[in-house]
């Protein structure tokens, strides 16, 4: 199994704070790749590299053996879906639109993008009757879902999730994570997938990487992650989420 | 293909029928073969005479305009000189003094001459003599025994209240205080109808008039006479340019000498009681014995060509400002020093006074006095609060969904146009709304540079001292503005996607 994505020595800098230090990082296909660490810890960051939101300072990044440079990132955002808290939606388009956008822009057939739209909305538990609402008249958890029918549209190679269940309450956050746990097995989904919830890692994870202060700090199963801790701060991690989630 | 989609389509929406309503106001724009105009100064003799102007060339079969009152001497000539006008009723005292510069008094070969080298000339004199003169109320003159100029001497208190012209003149106030030694510190200056208000409740004692004005009568005042004969002689005439077609020269020249003093003074309070510069002007065919033919348009077809000539003013200059401003929004959202550049353009011209702002552009070659100056003072008005709600209004947008646009792939263009400009509609419309009805109350003032519209009447009410006339134009200038905000919002439920409104 090869990596999809791969980190090699990328480092990011904002005016006088290192947000990302040199970091080698492999993202395997058909996985979820879990990023989790603390507020700042540079895992939204690393996100925001690979679609290239902003530029590395240094270093490589490849996708699919390729190197992904600002001449070649336009096509690649076709093969990558980008979703974040509360889903990203435009307002001023209704679900559908925002979910046919991208497949409208570069013209695919509408029978093409009818048949696709029906699939997703089997696939994320959206009802279809709501595909004309505009956002503000969706749940959070509805607006998600419509989120993530938005970033599947094209059939993405790469599934970018930054922190996408972040603002919901616990009942339909549960409830999405089950589905998109599903939904990820059913497509054989290769996931990179931000949060600060070890549960929530621990749920989806099948490898976690965890980050403080502009690096990583530990690659592995949360068992690794509990029982060989690679540096204090993750017994510390760990330690500060297992009274939350546990109670 | 893509012209299928409905987003795009629904997109469309967003500007299609904005543009076309907007081109409605432009297609206003009259497209009429050139007549002659004839411009006028500001008070009553100067739109009676070239109301009297116009009708002789209709008559004549000339197809004629009058721009009425559109300002002082200087840019009436400049007017005349640009071409903006063909021609305007002048005084030869004020052509030796104002437009010649000249210390003495000229012969008639002389004054032929020196017009000429600027491609004018002028008529012979129209037959009256209205030469300056200091008024003062006749009860006060009679308390203090005052019949002369030179007896203002003795009065060093007397508050004196003068036109800016008078106030700036060859011949005006400043030579005349020195021939005569006159010692009065107060002297304010008045617009002219303004003057002889303050002058009846005693805010002043002594203004500058006309000797043929209407309101030296109507008003109870005496005539100080001028017994230093410091006042050159001022005959009226017409001035005009060489250019100008032959019948029409003619047609003017015929009005030589057909007007002594008191038929003048006569025309005046005519035009001063009944409001009516055309009637007025048209006792003058009558007493002629000329057909009767012109009567004055209804007070309905005047309202409907100040009106209409009003949406010309400020619709096309609000299209201009949309035009502009809107691209100028978005480069200026970018911020950085292009876009800090461009809000600080707007702001600055925002400060300028609307009456400065036209003042500037006139003596400008492409300008001038017509309706282009006020359209391009009107857009750079209009222009500010675009500008400055489009970048405002973008860069509103959250970054999330900015972001999101970009990781979708959407192409920079797309991004623009189907995302961000529709996200930022409500604030870019709002910012057009308030630039239309900042223009429907600023081009009232188009009026001062012979524009027309609504202003015209709320100018001449000014002059001649008549509310019913000043407010003939405010009252449908209000409404106006009120209309066009009524528009604009219904408008916001057009354009404004539907999910923004929820």
């Amino acid at each position: 199994m090869s990596a999809l994505v791969k980190l090699v020595d990328v480092s990011k800098r904002y005016a006088n704070a290192i947000a990302l230090h040199a970091t080698n990082l492999s993202i395997e296909r058909g996985k979820t790749t879990v990023l989790i660490g603390p507020s700042g810890c540079g895992k939204s960051t690393l996100l925001r590299l690979i679609v290239r939101l902003i530029e590395p300072d240094s270093g490589l990044i490849e996708f699919n053996g390729e190197p992904i440079t600002s001449d070649t990132i336009g096509a690649l955002r076709r093969r990558i879906g980008y979703v974040i808290q509360e889903g990203g939606l435009f307002p001023h388009l209704t679900a559908r639109s925002n979910v046919l956008l991208m497949a409208r822009h570069i013209g695919k057939s509408e029978y093409e993008t009818q048949s696709r739209l029906v699939e997703l909305c089997e696939l994320t538990r959206f009802p279809g009757n709501l595909l004309s609402r505009y956002p503000l008249e969706l749940s959070g958890g509805q607006r998600q879902r419509v989120g993530l029918m938005r970033a599947l549209m094209l059939l993405p190679e790469l599934l970018l999730l930054d922190e996408p269940l972040g603002a919901l309450d616990p009942l339909v956050r549960a409830s999405l994570q089950r589905d998109l746990k599903e939904i990820f097995a059913r497509l054989q989904q290769t996931v990179l997938f931000v949060t600060h919830d070890l549960a929530e890692a621990a749920y989806f994870g099948d490898e976690i990487v965890l980050m403080n202060d502009g690096r990583i700090v530990q690659k592995g199963s949360v068992s690794d992650l509990r029982q060989k801790p690679a540096d204090p701060f993750v017994s510390e991690f760990i330690n500060a989420q297992r009274g939350i989630t546990l109670t | 293909m893509k012209l299928h989609c409905p987003t795009l389509v629904r997109n469309a929406r967003f500007s299609a029928p904005f543009l076309t309503s907007l081109l409605l106001f432009a297609a206003v724009v009259s497209t009429r073969a050139n007549p002659v105009i004839i411009g006028s100064k500001k008070f009553t003799e100067s739109y009676v005479l070239g109301e009297i102007a116009r009708r002789a060339l209709n008559d004549a079969g000339i197809a004629t305009e009058h721009r009425q009152g559109m300002g002082g001497t200087i840019i009436l000539w400049q007017a005349l000189q640009g071409g903006q006008i063909d021609a305007y009723p002048e005084y030869t005292g004020t052509i030796e003094q104002e437009i010649l510069k000249n210390g003495q008094q000229l012969s008639f070969q002389d004054i032929r001459e020196a017009l000429g080298k600027f491609g004018v000339e002028k008529t012979g004199s129209l037959g009256f003599n209205n030469t300056y003169a200091l008024v003062m109320r006749r009860s006060e003159a009679q308390r203090l025994g005052l019949r002369t100029i030179s007896d203002l001497r003795k009065h060093p208190e007397l508050r004196i209240g003068l036109t800016h012209e008078f106030l700036d003149r060859q011949d005006g106030w400043r030579p005349l205080r020195e021939r005569y030694g006159l010692p009065q510190q107060r002297v304010i200056g008045i617009d002219h109808a303004l003057g002889y208000a303050a002058l009846a409740n005693g805010s002043i004692d002594v203004k500058d008039a006309y000797s043929t004005d209407a309101k030296i009568e109507q008003n109870d005042l005496i005539v100080l006479e001028d017994d230093l004969r410091f006042f050159p002689k001022y005959e009226a005439v017409f001035l005009f340019r060489s250019s100008m077609a032959p019948n029409a020269i003619n047609a003017l020249r015929r009005l030589e000498g057909t007007l002594d003093e008191k038929r003048m003074i006569h025309l005046n309070m005519e035009a001063e009681r009944t409001k009516n510069y055309t009637s007025a002007a048209n006792l003058y065919f009558q007493d002629n014995g000329s057909s009767a033919g012109y009567a004055g348009e209804s007070f309905l077809q005047k309202l409907t060509r100040w009106t209409l000539r009003h949406l010309e003013l400020a619709g096309f200059s609000l299209l201009l400002s949309v035009i502009s401003g809107i691209p100028l929004g978005i480069v200026a959202s970018r911020g950085g020093l292009i876009g800090q550049a461009i809000l600080g353009f707007a702001s600055i011209v925002q400060t300028i006074p609307s009456l400065a702002l036209l003042a500037l552009l006139v003596p400008l070659p492409f300008f001038g006095i017509s309706v282009r100056t006020a359209i391009a003072a009107l857009f750079l008005y209009g222009l500010l609060p675009i500008v400055r709600n489009t970048a405002s209004g973008l860069q509103d947008i959250p970054r999330s969904l900015r972001e999101s646009a970009v990781a979708l792939g959407l192409s920079p263009f797309t991004r623009l146009w189907e995302i961000y400009l529709p996200m930022a509609s409500r604030s870019i419309l709002s910012g057009i709304k308030t630039s239309a009805v900042i223009n429907i109350g600023t081009a009232t003032l188009a009026a001062l540079i012979g524009a027309g519209g609504l202003g015209e009447p709320i100018l001449s009410g000014l002059n001649l001292n008549d509310d019913v006339t000043i407010l003939q134009g405010a009252i449908p200038a209000a409404l106006l503005a009120l209309l066009v905000q009524w528009f604009f919002d219904v408008l916001d439920h057009v354009l404004i996607p539907k999910g923004l409104r929820i």
